[in-house]
């Protein structure tokens, strides 16, 4: 089977100023469709640099990444934003909502991208606020949100668009044990009840538990490979 | 229009300083909106459709050169020459220096000339009758509360009477009630009195006029005429000038101040102060929202739509303010006008104006908006995300 993503020696490269620093080295990775990965390491390892590149927000220095059988490294920016609209949906450590908007309109935004209606994104908008568990707050502000509903918002908005891979950078680095876990069985369940692929870094072994892999980074290399 | 929520809810972001910004833009139309009014009324003077018709001869020198009375007779001659009639300039203030009021001295013929100006027969009667006699403007009359018989004190600002006084006293013989629509606020407001009269009574300028207005035969010969009149005096100790009656309305609103020029000063300075607080702002409201413009190209909106949406935030602010200022003019305008007691006849904000002001408004939104825009375009996203 082939896999949904597949990672070929990829190198990452970054300059600063006259000084180049190699922060990913020969990456060789397969991430099978419907996997929920957890991606491990200490600070610097350059856990979020390769959750960037799969999910098209960088590009590598070497090599090549596919993902659903199509080359992302050599896609330019217009085709890249456009591949991410329909493809992947983000979920960040400090959930990035538009603080001016409501949770719907927030979860709206990536439909704005389609050629839906108003309507039906309302509708699709409501979906994901209900299977996040946030029906009854759809017309609240971020900030009158807790953090972990103000996550499980930007969950809700990185489905909407039914991707299907999600990237999560510290999902829970920013929340209480409680919030956390209900942010990660969340998470599990889009992974075994909605066949999300999900790709996860994380500095937490528990939030770690919840995958059923673990890839530890250590200096821009794969280290080790777990199955949970 | 699908991404009008997003952008005014980022407009709004930070609701004060928006606001405040708003109000200078708002500030900044109405005194575009009320200023292009007073040059619109500038550069209408003059512009009747009867005035086509009508040349104006004048000293070829300045306009405060008198010419003879003689050169009537002759002008009279020249192929092509309808009418010609003569005034003065009289120039008085009724009871306070501050009410100076538009007065001509003129020829006996001076209405025929100007069908813009209509005198009941009984009233004009009145005004050949009475050597003291004065007719005056709608407004005018509405204005120091005159009606017909009222015996005015005048005082000249320049001409003394033979006993060196220079208060006159005149006769309200008649209204005159303007027909144009467009020089209404320019007739409301004038006063006539007989040449003979003004003539008789001052030392000064005996037997000359001030200015000779000619109506012609035909409106396509006025240039054939106007250089025909002006040979007239050809190396004489009086040579004039003939100009058409606009031309020459213009060339004297020159000579007293450009005022299409002080106006472009102005709102020059004021745009110009607005641009770089508009600028500010939207620079302020760019940096402050890095964050939020990486997640959006992150989600897959592309450099160039983030770029129209802050540039359209932009245009929008830009909009809102303007049309509110210019809006505000409108029925500003009229009380500016009513409460100056006719002194200031303002026209409405034309569609000229909203054209021009909407037109500024786009092009300080695009100007103010362009590098702010440019900077979210060229966001680059791992950078923004990482807060770097």
């Amino acid at each position: 089977m082939t896999p949904l993503i597949e990672i070929r020696d990829v190198s990452k490269i970054y300059e600063r100023g006259k000084q180049k620093v190699e922060v990913l080295h020969h990456i060789d990775l397969d991430v099978a469709q419907g996997q929920f990965l957890a991606l491990m390491g200490p600070s610097g390892s350059g856990k979020t640099t390769l959750l960037n590149l799969i999910g098209g927000l960088d590009s590598p220095s070497g090599g090549s990444i596919s993902v659903g059988g199509q080359r992302i490294d050599n896609l330019g920016a217009g085709a890249l934003a456009k591949w991410r609209a329909s493809r992947v949906g983000f979920v960040f450590q400090f959930y990035n909502l538009m603080p001016m908007l409501s949770a719907q309109r927030n979860v709206e935004l990536p439909l704005l991208l389609t050629k839906l209606s108003a309507g039906e994104r309302r509708k699709r908008a409501a979906i994901a606020l209900e299977l996040v568990g946030l029906a009854d707050r759809a017309s609240h502000k971020p900030a009158e949100l807790s953090g972990g509903q103000q996550q499980r918002v930007s969950i809700a908005r990185a489905i909407v668009s039914d991707p299907a891979l999600l990237v999560c950078d510290e999902p829970t680095g920013d929340l209480d044990r409680q919030s956390a876990e209900d942010v990660l069985t969340l998470l599990r369940a889009l992974n075994r009840d909605h066949g999300k692929t999900i790709l996860m870094v994380t500095h937490d072994p528990k939030a770690a538990e919840y995958a059923n892999q673990t890839l530890h980074l250590d200096k821009g290399t794969l280290v080790e490979q777990a199955a949970a | 229009m699908k991404y009008l929520h997003l952008i005014w809810a980022s407009l709004f972001r930070r609701k004060t300083r928006t606001i405040l910004t708003l109000v200078s833009i708002v500030a900044a139309f109405l005194l575009f909106g009320l200023l292009d009014a007073v040059r619109v009324s500038f550069a209408q003077a003059g512009q009747s459709a009867n005035g086509a018709q009508r040349l104006q001869t004048g000293s070829k020198l300045s306009f405060i050169q008198t010419l003879p009375q003689s050169l009537g007779a002759r002008m009279q001659q020249v192929p092509g020459v309808k009418t010609v009639t003569y005034a003065n300039w009289f120039g008085g203030a009724y009871q306070d220096p501050h009410n100076q009021v538009f007065s001509f001295a003129v020829a006996p013929n001076y209405l025929d000339v100007y069908p813009e100006m209509s005198v009941s027969d009984v009233d004009r009667k009145t005004f050949a009758d009475t050597r003291t006699g004065v007719l005056v403007g709608e407004g005018l009359a509405r204005r120091f509360h005159w009606k017909v018989g009222d015996r005015i004190p005048m005082q000249s600002t320049i001409f003394p009477d033979r006993s060196g006084s220079k208060n006159w006293v005149f006769d309200v013989s008649g209204i005159i009630h303007s027909t144009d629509k467009k020089a209404a606020g320019f007739f409301d407001q004038l006063m006539l009195l007989h040449w003979a009269y003004f003539d008789d009574t001052t030392p000064y300028n005996r037997g000359q006029a001030g200015w000779y207005v000619t109506r012609v035969a035909d409106v396509n010969q006025a240039d054939r005429v106007a250089k025909a009149i002006d040979a007239l005096s050809a190396n004489s100790d009086h040579e004039t000038r003939t100009l058409t009656e606009q031309a020459a309305t213009a060339n004297w609103m020159k000579q007293v101040a450009d005022i299409g020029l002080i106006v472009t000063s102005i709102m020059g300075a004021v745009f110009f102060t607005l641009m770089l607080l508009s600028g500010n702002t939207m620079m302020q409201a760019v940096r402050e929202r890095t964050g939020e413009l990486a997640v959006l190209k992150t989600i897959g909106f592309s450099s160039t739509s983030v770029l129209a949406m802050v540039l359209a935030e932009s245009v929008l602010l830009l909009v809102l303010g303007g049309v509110i200022g210019i809006g505000l003019a409108e029925p500003l305008i009229p009380l500016i006008s009513h409460g100056s007691n006719g002194m200031l006849s303002l026209p409405p904000v034309g569609a000229s104006s909203w054209a021009l002001g909407v037109s500024l408004m786009l092009a300080i939104g695009v100007l103010v908006g362009a590098l702010p825009a440019w900077s979210a375009m060229r966001l680059n996203i791992v950078d923004a995300l990482a807060r770097r």
